[in-house]
């Protein structure tokens, strides 16, 4: 067997992937707002829309499942 | 024209030779087989064609457009899955695959109610021993529960085809719509299969049970025949949007919640199916397209993601994600794989569902859908998170499990090497798969609107789940089960049936006990001495009612102790006397009666 990687485990390699992921997504939101926008309603227009309800969107669909979490779940052997 | 020879037998009866091969031989047949029904698909010009006769009911197979779409990636959907299974000795599980697989392709391809519902059953049957090749009891179980809610789906649509045969008086399945009875039955066994809530609780039973190699087959199929029948049959009804956001939204919220990796996808399907359903809903041209190209690209990746779930849990033995973490140390290239599944399904700009997710969502916003565009795009982040970002981080990455499992085998790298490749070309190049769709639509998916906005969706999503991460607020992986609605006739049902059963079991015994045993059991003590026990019985009376002193009661239970007693001898010819006395008062009766 070939010898393990730790590639991702390096600090360095994570700084620069964090650093590639920050720097990408402000020129994402630079850019947002000079590009021509095919907009249905008017808020899916609005320059950074996306972002927000990427952002927004995906808080609240962690929140609201994690207070589901008590309702639905059971042991594992709950059918058994 | 029954020279025409359908690609559903090429599967099915080639299936058959299956078990007498052995080793290498038996491999290469398996991968000729896609082939052989590739070549014999292409050789057949599109039209419809008679290939046999059913109670004076022709059966027939329908080539156009929409059928080709679904079948062209059946095949490629077969062919991939059998190089992933080809490690696999035992003959019984390919049998299953094949069978499953040219049921598939017969139902797509049928061209009456008639051969659909054959194929269709099939299917069922089939899925349920690729489900039971698993051979552990969780198989089983979930398998008989898969064909339960199956079979009530195909009895559905079996009373929707009679009835309709009955109205219109021809089999002919094209475009059935919503109206009367028979329709909605149909499209009731319809969405059985298509796992629109609550209907949907068999698929993230039963997939997660299967097999590694059954799961990969199972998600490829039943649904996406049923996607084929709804597009066919129900174009434009608009309460198929309604159920499709339902999919499209609910399942992610479990997703994010549950720990096996196979049942998060097993939702993510759902998720994805409802895409489709929305898009069949909205009806439009290019609605229509972007259902059947999502349906398309869907096959693909998520078998991807299905083959690198199931490629570690092959490894490991499980496919939890509180036991995994780490694996991108020993398994790096199936990590890529499952990277390249998890950002064709995010819809990353280079990869499939960017180019086919992206035109359901445009044909909402096109028709100036406000909440079901809205819906889409919040799906569409959720997806992101549960199997964008969930599935390889939760196995490749996050806290390490210390697993170090050899990379996954040959075969199955392969397997995942077609479908990430096909998976990044349609995204690269998605004329391709626009030139087969079955309308002729004009979409551009690469506009610098849509890539900024689409990426931007993804980073905003990423950046929640960085920061929930980062604050512990994320909710931890658990070893639990969340409850859905399996729930109804796994633990209700049973409920529900002991209600009603346990008071009918009690009756049923009581009655059982007094007409068996308790009555039966007096007459025969009371023949023993019919005087004694008269006598015994009047005591008894006699004694309730004077209140009786302790005298009285010592006397009966010394009468019943002694009870039968010794019956007094009689003579043979007091007997007869008596025997005699009766008939001769018989005889009496018997005149005057006269």
């Amino acid at each position: 067997m070939k010898k393990e990687s730790d590639f991702f485990d390096r600090p360095k390699v994570r700084k620069t992937l964090l650093a590639m992921f920050v720097v990408s997504f402000i020129v994402l939101l630079v850019s947002d707002f000079f590009v021509h926008k095919h907009s249905y309603f008017y808020w899916d227009g609005l320059p950074v829309f996306n972002a927000v309800f990427g952002l927004v969107g995906s808080l609240s669909l962690v929140l609201i499942a994690k207070y589901l979490r008590p309702l639905i779940m059971r042991e594992e052997e709950y059918y058994d | 024209m029954t020279s025409i020879f359908p690609p559903a037998i090429v599967f099915i009866m080639g299936a058959l030779l299956i078990p007498f091969l052995k080793g290498r031989l038996k491999s290469v047949y398996m991968l000729i087989l896609p082939v052989v029904a590739f070549l014999v698909l292409r050789g057949i010009p599109e039209g419809n064609y008679v290939i046999g006769q059913i109670m004076d009911k022709d059966l027939s197979l329908r080539i156009d457009r929409l059928s080709l779409v679904f079948g062209y990636v059946f095949i490629l959907a077969t062919f991939i899955g059998i190089i992933y299974a080809l490690h696999v000795k035992e003959s019984g599980e390919h049998i299953a695959a094949f069978v499953y697989a040219g049921s598939g392709l017969g139902a797509v391809f049928s061209g009456d109610l008639i051969t659909l519902f054959i194929f269709w059953e099939l299917l069922t049957i089939s899925a349920l021993f690729i489900i039971w090749s698993n051979r552990t009891k969780a198989a089983q179980g979930a398998g008989f529960r898969y064909l339960l809610v199956h079979l009530f789906g195909g009895v559905s649509l079996l009373s929707g085809i009679i009835l309709r045969v009955v109205e219109t008086g021809s089999t002919d399945f094209g475009y059935i719509g919503l109206s009367g009875l028979s329709s909605y039955l149909i499209l009731l066994g319809v969405a059985v299969n298509v796992g629109i809530p609550p209907l949907h609780g068999w698929l993230v039973d039963s997939y997660p049970e299967a097999s590694v190699t059954g799961t990969v087959f199972l998600s490829a199929f039943t649904t996406k025949t049923a996607v084929y029948v709804l597009a066919r049959a129900f174009p434009g009804e608009e309460i198929l949007i309604i159920a499709g956001l339902v999919m499209a939204v609910f399942p992610i919220f479990f997703a994010v919640l549950e720990n096996d990796l196979r049942r998060v996808l097993s939702y993510s399907l759902i998720n994805q199916v409802g895409f489709m359903v929305v898009g069949i809903g909205i009806g439009i041209p290019l609605a229509i397209n972007g259902a059947v190209a999502h349906a398309f690209a869907d096959i693909l990746f998520k078998s991807l993601l299905f083959m690198g779930v199931g490629a570690v849990l092959y490894r490991t033995g499980t496919a939890k994600g509180t036991d995994l973490g780490g694996l991108y140390k020993s398994m790096p290239i199936t990590m890529i794989f499952t990277l390249i599944g998890a950002a064709s399904i995010s819809a990353l700009p280079l990869f499939s569902a960017f180019a086919t997710k992206s035109m359901i969502i445009t044909a909402s916003g096109h028709e100036g859908m406000t909440i079901v565009y809205f819906l889409l795009l919040f799906a569409a982040a959720g997806v992101f998170h549960h199997a964008g970002i969930k599935i390889p981080f939760f196995t490749f990455f996050a806290h390490d499990s210390g697993k170090r499992p050899k990379e996954a085998p040959l075969n199955m790298l392969v397997a995942m090497g077609i479908a990430a490749f096909l998976s990044i070309f349609i995204g690269v190049y998605p004329q391709a798969l626009y030139s087969i769709l079955p309308n002729m639509v004009d979409y551009v998916p690469y506009t610098a609107d849509h890539v900024i906005s689409q990426l931007l969706l993804l980073f905003g999503a990423f950046s929640a789940f960085a920061f929930l991460m980062y604050t512990r607020i994320y909710p931890p992986e658990k070893r639990s089960i969340n409850l859905d609605t399996d729930w109804f006739y796994r633990k209700a049902g049973p409920a529900v049936v002991s209600l009603i059963g346990v008071p009918f079991a009690r009756i049923y015994a009581f009655l059982s006990r007094t007409v068996l045993e308790t009555l039966p059991g007096f007459l025969a003590w009371f023949s023993r001495n019919p005087y004694g026990a008269m006598k015994i019985g009047a005591d008894i009376i006699l004694l309730s009612l004077s209140g009786g002193g302790k005298e009285a009661q010592k006397n009966l239970q010394k009468e019943k102790a002694a009870y039968p007693g010794t019956l007094k001898e009689w003579s043979v010819s007091t007997a007869v006397t008596i025997a005699l006395l009766i008939f001769a008062a018989y005889l009496i009766l018997f005149f005057f009666s006269q």
